[in-house]
């Protein structure tokens, strides 16, 4: 049982780590949302089904927290996103002439 | 209840990814910016602090880890609220 | 929230419905239906549902029929395997070294008529592979797509996506 826990909190906290590195590789504002979002979201759920097996008793609190941070993570981001299409900002484009750019050319345009 | 090897790692998994989120939120270059990783941030840490409820075995730490939920959510909304232009 | 004026009146069942999830939610909370807990927490629910419920116009959106519970399930499940795939996609993305991502916005057009199901519409595509809501403007959605391959159509493919979610959405949204 204990392994099985484990093997959940492991599989959150890998989703946490790469929604992580997403945040910091991707090149415009509205990819990191995207990277961020789904895979924290699914890390925090993997997580909390982690530590509902090691504590079977707290079900119901947990419950509530999952269900929260699954109504409440796409609905901040969508905000966020909503925000900066309101300000303008277009999403990045990959420059034709280098292909491995990584630099997004609007950024400065927003804050 | 004491952490195995395993439970260790992912500790430390989170604890990196909380540093890497710190790192967007530190270079910016925008204030969205910095609001999308404040988010992610404090989602990862709601789902640690049921880690920490496991790892000292009190349910207290739930409760705290629900209040902060939302006091986060409702901050990032208000925040997007806060820098979005344009529409009146 | 723009169009919230639209939103149907609530009938009493709506009422009972909100109760209902007041009273489930104080249960959760609490953890222990003991019968104080039962009685305080009905009293609690009662309250706030009189006091709020001309608030929570929301709830106008739910449909409240025998099998609502049954497709709440169904998109439940749907939803889940939409979430997995979208973080293998987004693992495979992230950890490339070549970054593969072209973004491009795509607007759809949803059936779904109330605000609480262009709510979980839009929650829904931002949790699938490659898609991120950016906007509800009455019924279109703003649709970010995090690599928009060559030769593909897109709007289609959006419209696909909106689709697959409204067939369960439906069942229990307006």
């Amino acid at each position: 049982m204990r392994l099985l826990a484990d093997l959940f909190l492991l599989i959150g906290a890998a989703f946490a780590l790469l929604g992580a590195l997403g945040l910091l590789r991707m090149p415009d504002t509205y990819n990191r949302i995207q990277a961020g979002t789904k895979a924290v979201t699914l890390g925090a759920l993997s997580f909390i089904l982690g530590i509902g097996l090691l504590y079977p008793e707290w079900w119901a609190k947990l419950l509530v927290i999952a269900g929260f941070i699954l109504f409440t993570n796409p609905v901040g981001s969508s905000s966020i996103a909503r925000a900066i299409h309101l300000a303008g900002i277009q999403p990045w484009q990959r420059a034709a002439s280098d292909p491995q750019a990584l630099k997004a050319p609007q950024e400065d345009k927003s804050a | 209840m004491t952490l195995n090897p395993l439970e260790l790692i992912v500790a430390a998994m989170l604890g990196v990814a909380v540093l890497l989120g710190m790192l967007r939120l530190i270079l910016g270059p925008t204030a969205p910016d910095r609001i999308v990783s404040a988010d992610t941030i404090s989602v990862i840490i709601t789902a640690g602090l049921t880690g920490l409820a496991a790892w000292l075995g009190s349910a207290l730490y739930l409760d705290v880890a629900l209040i902060y939920g939302i006091l986060a959510f409702v901050g990032v909304v208000a925040l997007a609220r806060t820098i979005e232009g344009g529409r009146q | 929230m723009d169009n919230i004026s639209r939103e149907p009146p609530l009938t009493l069942p709506h009422y009972l419905f909100i109760f209902a999830t007041a009273n489930l939610l104080w249960l959760l909370l609490v953890g222990e239906p003991s019968r104080q807990e039962l009685i305080l927490g009905g009293l609690v629910s009662l309250v706030v549902t009189l006091v709020s419920a001309p608030h929570l116009l929301i709830f106008g959106g739910v449909k409240l029929r025998i099998d609502a519970p049954l497709h709440l399930l169904r998109y439940l499940g749907y939803f889940f395997v939409a979430l997995i795939r979208a973080n293998l996609d987004m693992a495979r993305r992230i950890l490339s070294p070549s970054l593969p991502i072209n973004p491009r916005m795509v607007e759809v057009e949803t059936g779904l008529r109330s605000t609480l199901g262009r709510l979980m519409l839009a929650n829904s595509i931002t949790l699938t592979p490659g898609t991120l809501s950016v906007d509800v403007k009455d019924n279109h959605i703003l649709v970010h797509w995090v690599d928009a391959s060559p030769g593909v159509d897109l709007e289609a493919a959006t419209r696909e996506i909106a689709a697959g979610f409204e067939r369960y959405l439906g069942g229990f949204l307006r």
